[in-house]
């Protein structure tokens, strides 16, 4: 991991890998929702609104794996200071927390017709919309200690301990009566029929390859715009 | 109730949420990028 401590060989590797993300993640993506909305056959129990299913759970995926890789790269600014690792975790931070929102959001509108309700303060919905919430909190922290680089640590610290939400929305379907169903897929098996399952997994893919591109682009970006204020202030003391 | 009307005000919502999370960091990066080659191309 030290050897892309290098921003010159990170983008030697980011740049192509972007265009691979970008075009992998859009063909998969296409391929799933053109499946869950025409393909696939009406839940036998919920109807047409379980193809909201194939992109609900996809960014509650993304919502919790963003803030998972948060704490992974906050670790690594604290721990070893790598110079990416800030970057990296600034450039999840909006990518996460729009997914966050993105899950709230559908989830909503799944619930109004599946539920009877646009919302409950129930234990996954309520841990969900903290998780959108220390996002928000997260993306403000680093942008005012941004200037302080590697040496920054209120964002990498509050990276850490936000890290203990992502069990608690795990767990919440077990741990508290919830309207959310129980998990119904788990590495043992899964309660989802073959013909409806199918397109998620191309959903799930697609819009993680999507993830990781805007991630990289989004690093690449803040590199970039590094480069041009060290550019413009040697210019000036010239 | 007509569920089709949920899912695609569902889809909506996500696409464009998603899209212009894309979209946006898509333009961002190659503005910074150009910027950036720009003035290193300048002596």
């Amino acid at each position: 991991m030290h050897r892309f401590a290098n921003p010159a060989r990170f983008l030697k590797i980011a740049k192509p890998a972007t265009a691979w993300l970008l075009g992998i993640g859009l063909v998969l993506s296409a391929i799933g929702i053109v499946g869950a909305l025409f393909l696939m056959p009406p839940d036998y129990l919920q109807g047409e609104t379980a193809r909201i299913l194939h992109i609900h759970v996809p960014a509650a995926w993304l919502g919790m794996g963003g803030w998972t890789g948060i704490a992974i790269a906050s670790a690594m600014q604290i721990v070893w200071r790598h110079p990416l690792a800030g970057v990296a975790a600034r450039a999840i931070a909006p990518a996460g927390g729009m997914f966050a929102f993105l899950c709230l959001a559908t989830g909503s509108i799944w619930g109004r017709p599946t539920w009877g309700t646009w919302w409950e303060w129930d234990g996954r919905l309520t841990s969900m919309l903290v998780l959108f919430f220390l996002y928000c909190g997260y993306m403000a922290l680093a942008a005012a200690e941004k200037d302080r680089g590697p040496d920054g640590r209120a964002a990498p610290v509050f990276g850490l301990v936000g890290a203990v939400n992502i069990p608690i929305i795990h767990f919440s379907v077990q741990w508290w009566n919830t309207l959310h169903q129980g998990e119904s897929i788990q590495l043992t098996g899964t309660t989802i029929a073959p013909e409806i399952l199918w397109p998620l997994f191309f959903t799930l893919f697609g819009f993680s390859a999507l993830f990781g591109a805007v991630v990289l682009l989004r690093m690449r970006t803040e590199l970039a715009a590094t480069k041009i204020e060290a550019r413009l202030r040697r210019t000036a003391s010239a | 109730m007509n569920q089709w009307a949920f899912v695609i005000a569902a889809y909506a919502v996500f696409l464009i949420g998603a899209g212009g999370l894309l979209l946006w960091s898509l333009l961002a990066c190659r503005a910074a990028e150009d910027q950036a080659e720009k003035l290193s191309r300048r002596k």
